[in-house]
């Protein structure tokens, strides 16, 4: 097997990596030890927010990964539930307000739409709310997006170029550098593949596979659940989340975090989270953790409280010490290009990281500096 | 079939069996499906029967989407089968 570049990953990250190449004209094949979208992306709510994010690269990312979103489902079709639907921030304490407001100020001066919503207008959005917040942001940009739907539907659009291969239920068990230190193959369980690229975008698992390069990577799972209610009426209209949930990502606290995330789907169950919890590995359903998600989504959403729950699920959100994903060449390793390591943004921020990838590749200019992504910000230390 | 437990199905008076499931007593009513679902309208009972699959929702009481095949049948149940999600949308 021969390919211009290996795609180690079938996620939305790795979905929209070999799209990009697959359309910039290589001949792409993408390798998953599972099957698509069931490692990260498939423990996730499929989120494509700008409003939690604060001024910086990582937001850079996000607007222009969000037209990417809008371009994708515009030549896909409506294949994978685009919803265009918005965030509504909202608080529940004056001071929590006053942060909320100053925050979306700063939003506003990088390129953000965020528009304030006085708590007597917050039922003219959401007329199921509690009456007990007192104000709210308004964010028209954040979309949602089903993300299983999306990295399948994303791959075939690859396929469809006839320049991409999909091997699932293949482990990859060795990456091969020449006499330089450059990548020359992928050794994998169907046999190896000769690239001079690989692209790593094994989500919560990318620093296992930077390690089969013989380079560190520190990319460290973070625990999240998210509860799935009955079927219902369209009842809640927006992704409508706590303003602390912001805090909660960028804090550094080991323990339990939870705030409220709660938004209807297309199919009518209403998804509620967001914990984050640092525990490593461990899948063991905490019934703790559940009963706090549940109670603040009955603060915000008060009609929760008589619905069913029909499941629930988690999964790990992959995080770097900085929250800043891992996205561009390693220059430790000449033909290895990272892609992961975006935490619980990894769908939202897919398209703009395949499409930065494959400019890479191609030697084109990239849309947005890589630099605060470069794996060399760690510090520059091989393995062994 | 005689039963100690009366309920109503759909208005329909029936007996079942003291301790039966919803799902049990209907099923022994020759009764197969309950509800029809959102999306394509197609008729649904009992699948996995161990309160796992959702598939056998019914309205008990003006409640909807209650698994028949995990609640009992309870004197005086008005059950009703459902469409969609039970909320009348």
């Amino acid at each position: 097997m021969i390919a211009d570049v290996v795609v180690i990953g079938a996620g939305v990250v790795g979905a929209c990596c070999a799209r990009a190449c697959a359309e910039a004209g290589l001949s792409v094949i993408v390798v998953d030890r599972g099957a698509v979208a069931g490692g990260t992306t498939g423990g996730g709510e499929g989120n494509i927010l700008v409003s939690d994010k604060e001024p910086g690269p990582e937001l850079d990312l996000a607007l222009l990964s969000r037209e990417l979103w809008a371009q994708m489902a515009g030549a896909l079709g409506d294949s994978f539930e685009l919803d265009p639907k918005g965030g509504l921030v909202v608080a529940a304490r004056e001071d929590t307000y006053a942060h909320l407001l100053h925050f979306a100020g700063e939003q506003r001066a990088s390129g953000v739409v965020a528009e304030p919503v006085a708590a007597a207008d917050l039922p003219d959005l959401e007329p199921r709310i509690s009456r007990d917040l007192v104000g709210g942001v308004l964010y028209p940009q954040d979309m949602q997006v089903q993300p299983m739907l999306a990295a399948a539907h994303i791959i075939e659009a690859a396929r469809t170029t006839g320049r991409t291969t999909l091997m699932t239920e293949c482990a990859v068990t060795g990456i091969d550098l020449d006499a330089s230190g450059a990548v020359c193959g992928v050794r994998t369980a169907e046999g190896t593949i000769a690239t001079r690229h690989v692209i790593n975008a094994a989500g919560t698992w990318g620093g296992e596979v930077a390690a089969l390069a013989g380079v560190e990577l520190l990319i460290l799972p973070r625990r999240g659940f998210i509860l799935v209610t009955e079927p219902l009426p369209p009842v809640v209209r927006h992704k409508v989340y706590a303003a602390d949930y912001v805090a909660n990502v960028a804090s550094d606290n080991a323990g339990l975090e939870t705030s409220a995330v709660i938004e209807g789907t297309k199919s009518g169950t209403v998804l509620i989270g967001a914990s984050r919890e640092r525990v490593g590995f461990d899948k063991t359903l905490d019934w703790q953790v559940l009963g706090r998600l549940a109670q603040q989504a009955i603060e915000v959403f008060p009609f929760l409280a008589d619905v069913q729950l029909l499941r629930t699920y988690g999964g790990f959100r992959p995080y770097c010490p900085d929250h800043l994903p891992v996205i561009g060449p390693d220059p430790r390793v000449p033909g290895l290009l990272h892609a992961c390591g975006h935490e619980g943004a990894g769908v939202g921020l897919a398209t703009g990281t395949g499409h930065v990838i494959a400019q890479s590749i191609t030697g084109a200019p990239t849309s947005i500096d890589l630099a605060p992504f470069s794996p060399a910000r760690f510090g520059v230390s091989h393995v062994g | 079939m005689s039963g100690d437990v009366s309920f109503t199905f759909d208005g329909t008076p029936m007996r079942a069996q003291d301790g039966q499931t919803i799902a049990a007593a209907l099923i022994d009513h020759g009764i197969n499906s309950w509800r029809r679902t959102r999306v394509d309208d197609q008729p649904r009972g009992i699948l996995c029967g161990i309160g796992v699959c959702f598939d056998c929702l019914i309205t008990v009481n003006g409640e909807p989407n209650v698994r028949a095949c995990m609640a009992r049948v309870e004197p005086g149940d008005d059950l009703r089968s459902q469409e969609g999600t039970g909320y009348g949308d």
